[in-house]
């Protein structure tokens, strides 16, 4: 039997970025995510990497923008009010097609927000966050074992499009602690050397250059067009969802992350009292999980979304369905409490009875 | 009588057979030569990292023959942070305008310093934003017309003009902290020295290096190539005095 | 199986450090389960309140409005939390500390605990803890009391093991208290 580990969210994400060979980490405390720092400035001297607390946000995605484009497996991590500061940044990363982890647990609401858990960044991740119009990764574990995962997921997916991944997670999932079942890393045999970037002691034959300024006639243009359809061929190949119950389901219920957690229960309690009610979790947010909403569509089902927001996610499900009626039941960030299975329990059985 | 010539004078190894985009006058180009003559000298083109910031210096892939990687505005030093840590057997350096390093890149500057990374920083320091259009620069002169300051720069209200290799010799980190000019021969040789001694602190691991050079801008300054050269001597160097801030390579 | 627990009282009674040890004890009989805490801004005397949910496989809500069980340490956790308990669940309540004897409710199993008094006679009143923490393990039987043990032992540092035999003392006082309790009803 495989050795489970208990350990917190927070925690399993800075291991499964280490077992994925991430040996750079750039970073500045903020609560609630700062278990990371602390674990891999313990464990990352003893493999033979660098950890740079630095000065700021804005310098720590900028020293990420720079091991990348030396084509290493690094990271940072933190949360809300530092992710709007590394935007600068990851637009640069997007822009010059360098790879990356950035991790964020987000906390609740603008400005300083609060460290309850949150959904409130979906719309700044998803949508792009910086300036220029691009698209980053966008994971949402739902566990401590997928925090783990989706750490080696995001650098695989992240190295093979060279397009930043992203993964958003809240204090639920960060703080939380649950059985891990780390396993050996295996890179995907379609991952290949990194040759555009800066690797090795010197360069080989061409020059290389990374960057983001295309000043030459139409070249900027035909820039990103190569981005963008990049971004397709993930829409097309790298959606990743879970669906539960789905098949005779009459009401989907649709939630990442820790409500999709909180949903799982309440769906359970549901399938209780008789009702069918299925869940379909997005566990990429981007590309997002539209040809699975569209089969709801298809199948006749509604559609009730949970967030712990006042409503981002639902905006996406409205246009995947287009004229089917999507419900949402949220919460403002900074409640100070969770929503509770039977608090989503009573929404389902009014929608389903509606 | 031999009708052979020695060749004196060439194109650094280092540096393409392009024409630049700089303006007549700008000193941007024989910087450009004085750090490629380093890197020749020793033998480092084909392991060199060059950092390009945001400004008249963003084409540095385009002038020099080596690997580049180009930075946001003034984050310079935090990128090439994150290359040395990788490879911290291979050179990096930046090469930084006022703006980019003295104002939007002050943070980064001196954190990158005071950590004391192994790299070497050209400052080019013409007291003006040059690609933007001639705007105030955080080393702009008291009372120096700019599109921003057309009263000239009022120092009670924009502040003084930041000596930026005075502030880095006050830290730890720092080993090598120099400023030069290019507007003489005789300066132009000692530039050329200190940007080598520059490139020889990192590579002998001794620190982080630094060096400022004055430079003038004609274009954005109205002013002649002759006549802004002289302002250099007339004006920035009595302001910005040159000579070496700190020397900690044990030479 | 599926069982929930939450267990709330002030920060230094030790609540964070029993949820974590249940958690990882029902991790090492191979079945799953989640440790969420919550606690005030305080470093230390705030309130301190943790969930564990353990199943079979697949936890799903690491948060729950409605416990199984509850184990109330102070006054103003009883006041909080009593109410929200499931009907036809459990409460354990740590009546050194708490006046109100919960007659509030006829619909849940309660055993009221005297765990300080209990602790001292033990030997030290930290083991408060470990005492409700045997009174649960009494109840739920979701995990053996040899395997929190065996945990208790990996969870404590080395250079603290000889206190080892206290903290057992303290678990099963607990339990044998919840024991006779629970025959009398």
């Amino acid at each position: 039997m495989t050795k489970r580990l208990f350990v917190k969210g927070n925690e399993a994400v800075a291991m499964g970025a280490l077992e994925a060979g991430c040996r750079y980490y750039f970073g500045y405390p903020i609560t609630p995510q700062s278990d990371i720092p602390e674990y891999i400035s313990r464990e990352l001297p003893k493999l033979g990497g660098e950890f740079i607390q630095a000065e700021s946000e804005v310098a720590s995605i900028n020293m990420l923008l720079g091991a990348s484009a030396c084509g290493a497996r690094a990271m940072t991590s933190s949360s809300s009010p530092g992710i709007s500061l590394k935007q600068e940044g990851i637009s640069y990363m997007a822009g010059s097609e360098c790879p990356g982890l950035i991790v964020n647990v987000c906390r609740s609401g603008p400005g300083l927000g609060g460290i309850d858990a949150s959904q409130a960044d979906y719309f700044q991740s998803v949508k792009g966050g910086g300036h220029g119009g691009y698209h980053i990764i966008v994971l949402a574990p739902d566990s401590v074992q997928e925090m783990y995962d989706m750490a080696i997921l995001g650098f695989d997916l992240s190295d093979r499009y060279r397009v930043p991944a992203m993964i958003l997670a809240d204090a639920v999932i960060g703080q939380m602690k649950e059985g891990l079942e780390p396993h050996s890393y295996v890179a995907p045999d379609d991952l290949e050397t990194k040759d555009w970037a800066l690797i090795g002691d010197g360069k080989a034959g061409e020059q290389k250059i990374i960057k983001s300024l295309y000043l030459g006639d139409g070249e900027l243009e035909a820039h990103n067009n190569h981005l963008h359809a990049k971004y397709a061929v993930m829409q097309e190949k790298e959606v990743r969802y879970e669906g539960i119950e789905l098949d005779d389901a009459k009401l989907v219920v649709t939630a990442y992350g820790s409500t999709a957690r909180i949903a799982k229960t309440a769906i359970r309690l549901a399938r209780k009292e008789g009702m069918k009610v299925g869940l379909l979790r997005p566990i990429t947010l981007f590309p997002f999980p539209k040809a699975a909403f569209k089969q709801c569509k298809r199948d006749g089902q509604r559609i009730l979304c949970f967030e712990l927001n006042n409503g981002q996610m639902v905006e996406d499900v409205r246009l995947a369905v287009r004229d089917v009626e999507v419900d949402f039941y949220g919460r403002a960030p900074g409640a100070g409490s969770l929503p509770t299975p039977e608090e989503f329990l009573a929404k389902i059985r009014s929608r389903y009875e509606a | 009588m031999s009708t052979e010539m020695k060749k004196v004078f060439s194109r650094p190894d280092s540096l393409k057979d392009v024409q630049t985009h700089f303006c007549p006058g700008c000193q941007h180009g024989t910087i450009h030569r004085l750090v490629a003559e380093a890197i020749d000298h020793f033998g480092i083109k084909d392991q060199t990292i060059g950092v390009a910031s945001v400004g008249c210096s963003v084409f540095l892939y385009g002038y020099f023959d080596i690997d580049v990687i180009e930075a946001p505005h003034g984050r310079a030093p935090a990128v090439a942070t994150g290359a040395k840590r990788v490879h911290p057997n291979r050179p990096v350096f930046t090469y930084q305008g006022d703006g980019d390093l003295a104002a939007i890149g002050t943070s980064e500057i001196i954190h990158t310093a005071n950590r004391g990374e192994l790299m070497t920083v050209i400052f080019v320091n013409n007291t003006t934003y040059g690609m933007t259009g001639g705007q105030m620069a955080p080393t702009t002169l008291p009372g120096q017309i700019t599109s921003t300051t057309p009263y000239g720069r009022d120092v009670t209200k924009a502040g003084y003009p930041i000596k930026m290799a005075e502030l880095l010799s006050g830290l730890d980190g720092v080993a090598y902290s120099v400023r030069v000019a290019v507007d003489t021969p005789k300066h132009v040789l000692q530039a050329g020295k200190a940007i080598r001694k520059a490139f020889e602190t990192q590579l002998d691991g001794k620190g982080f290096a630094f060096v400022e050079v004055l430079s003038s801008c004609p274009t954005n300054w109205g002013m002649s190539p002759l006549a802004a050269n002289e302002r250099v001597g007339s004006e920035m160097i009595p302001y910005f005095p040159l000579g070496e801030y700190k020397d900690a390579t044990g030479e | 199986m599926n069982h929930d627990v939450f267990m709330a009282g002030f920060g230094g009674q030790g609540v964070l450090l029993i949820g974590n040890l249940l958690a990882y004890a029902t991790i090492m009989e191979g079945n799953d389960a989640s440790y969420f805490p919550a606690y005030g801004v305080e470093k230390r005397g705030g309130a301190a309140t943790c969930t564990i949910v353990m199943a079979d496989k697949n936890v799903g809500s690491p948060v729950v409005g409605e416990p199984e069980a509850a184990l109330l340490l102070n006054p103003l956790s009883m006041e909080k939390y009593y109410d929200r308990v499931r009907s036809g669940g459990f409460a354990l309540v740590n009546s050194s500390l708490i006046d109100d004897d919960g007659s509030s409710r006829d619909d849940l199993q309660k055993v009221l605990i005297p765990a300080n008094e209990m602790a001292l006679e033990v030997g030290d009143s930290r083991l408060v803890n470990m005492i409700v923490l045997g009174a649960y393990l009494e109840y739920s039987k979701v995990v053996k009391m040899e395997t929190v043990k065996e945990a208790l032992k990996v969870v404590l540092p080395e250079r603290n093991h000889r206190f080892l035999p206290m903290n057992y003392q303290a678990l099963e006082r607990g339990a044998d208290f919840c024991r006779q309790a629970l025959s009398m009803k």
